[in-house]
């Protein structure tokens, strides 16, 4: 089943002469397993497609079809249920709570959801140690460096049974080899069966992915061919 | 990439054989640098020529022969790792030039053309990623891995620039001009043709 489907997405913000369009009939389908980043300059309406995908706002006309299900038929109740359990967000600033340890910050989300307080917290340790960080678990994020706070914040939005992910610059601020850590891990929960979803104007974090969509104008100007494999790399190059 | 002084680079570690040189260059290199064992041994006898090493039997170039590297040898090394490559000039760069000509060309949508390359440049860089495969690489291949995307991504970083500044251009003529674009089949060309005209 399809985990993500966009059908026509148009958002418009403002009205008059002030009327921005971010997004002109955008239509994106993510499989199970598979990567797209989503690539163009500011104002090509990348975040709002991010935030549309992640029923944060509302499309002005379109479709959302999250995990098969359509949001526009959705209770603001059922829609935050579905938010929870099914989609998960990492932003380029982290965004975990100051006041919560690394376990705590990633268990929350589970336990909003009703889940038993000690069945989150082991669930939320057993991610945090497929990251690498189950040292981590008792620090607070300003005891992190900012590579940790980053997979901190995956680890966050993949535990339990979610099954999109949603990153919006998700190496921000880091070196490139702390960023392509951060993408080895998104790449690592796509093994998994996640979908991902990765808006970046990077191309090094771009490549990481299955497939790259650019967008131009609030519309899909272009996309990658699948991936070929980097044999075709290796044949015609000789070393001087 | 100097196959002549990555030679020197492995026997400045001890004695080696021909072969040996052959496998541990392209290990070194995470495999992305093929060399044919040929250029190898052509190689050494011209560094064997230049006293930059030394064999057991000169007349010989066979797999039995080890090769070493004498003290001009590692001197020339020294020098070669500490002198910069030869940057200051630009190269000619046929992207470069294929940008500039869409500007000119009449009916040519320079952004259409900036993203042709584009994404061309990106699904290059996709497969140099799943080179890096799952897990951390070699040192070696890591890092001509890293030197290859560096230099893609510079090439995708120059044309998001060039087209964020045709962009500006063209509003900049719009937004100045008598509103004549709005009646062009290309307005982007047409445009490009003003401001070129008004420098």
């Amino acid at each position: 089943m399809t985990v993500l489907e966009l059908r026509k997405i148009t958002k418009t913000y403002g009205e008059g002469p002030a009327e921005v369009r971010a997004l002109r009939g955008v239509d994106l389908t993510v499989e199970p397993g598979s990567m797209v980043a989503v690539m163009g300059p500011s104002g090509s309406g990348k975040s709002s497609l991010l935030t549309i995908a992640g029923s944060l706002e509302d499309p002005t006309a379109g479709e959302v079809v999250v995990g098969g299900t359509r949001l526009a038929g959705l209770s603001r109740n059922q829609r935050a249920a579905l938010r929870r359990r099914y989609i998960g967000y990492v932003f380029q600033d982290y965004n975990l709570l100051p006041g919560l340890t690394a376990l705590e910050n990633v268990s929350l989300p589970l336990e909003l959801d009703g889940t038993p307080s000690r069945r989150a917290q082991t669930a939320a340790a057993a991610t945090l140690d497929d990251l690498g960080l189950a040292d981590r678990a008792d620090h607070f994020p300003d005891g992190l460096s900012g590579g940790e706070r980053q997979r901190v914040a995956i680890a966050r939005a993949v535990v339990g049974e979610r099954r999109l992910l949603l990153a919006d610059e998700p190496s921000g601020a880091l070196d490139s080899v702390t960023g392509e850590s951060v993408m080895r891990l998104i790449r690592a929960a796509c093994k998994r069966g996640v979908a991902a979803v990765v808006v970046t104007h990077e191309a090094q974090l771009a490549a990481w992915a299955d497939r790259v969509v650019f967008l131009r104008d609030g519309l899909v100007a272009d996309q990658t061919a699948p991936v070929s494999g980097p044999e075709s790399l290796l044949a015609p190059r000789t070393a001087q | 990439m100097s196959v002549r002084h990555a030679l020197l680079a492995l026997l400045s570690q001890g004695p080696k054989y021909g072969l040996q040189l052959r496998d541990e260059f392209m290990a070194g290199t995470g495999e992305v640098w093929p060399l044919n064992v040929g250029q190898v041994y052509t190689t050494l006898q011209r560094l064997e020529r230049d006293g930059l090493v030394e064999s057991d039997d000169q007349a010989a170039s066979g797999p039995q022969n080890v090769f070493r590297i004498t003290t001009e040898g590692a001197g020339e090394l020294a020098a070669w790792l500490r002198t910069p490559p030869d940057l200051s000039s630009p190269p000619r760069d046929e992207l470069v030039i294929k940008v500039l000509v869409a500007l000119r060309v009449p009916g040519t949508d320079p952004l259409g053309v900036i993203q042709v390359h584009r994404r061309y440049l990106v699904e290059l860089m996709q497969q140099w990623t799943r080179l890096k495969g799952d897990s951390d690489a070699a040192l070696g291949q890591a890092l001509v891995v890293d030197a290859e995307l560096f230099r893609l991504d510079a090439a995708v970083r120059w044309l998001d620039a060039a087209a964020t500044r045709i962009t500006a251009a063209d509003a900049r003529v719009t937004a100045t001009g008598a509103g004549a674009t709005a009646a062009t089949p290309a307005p982007a060309t047409k445009a490009r043709r003003r401001t070129g005209a008004a420098r």
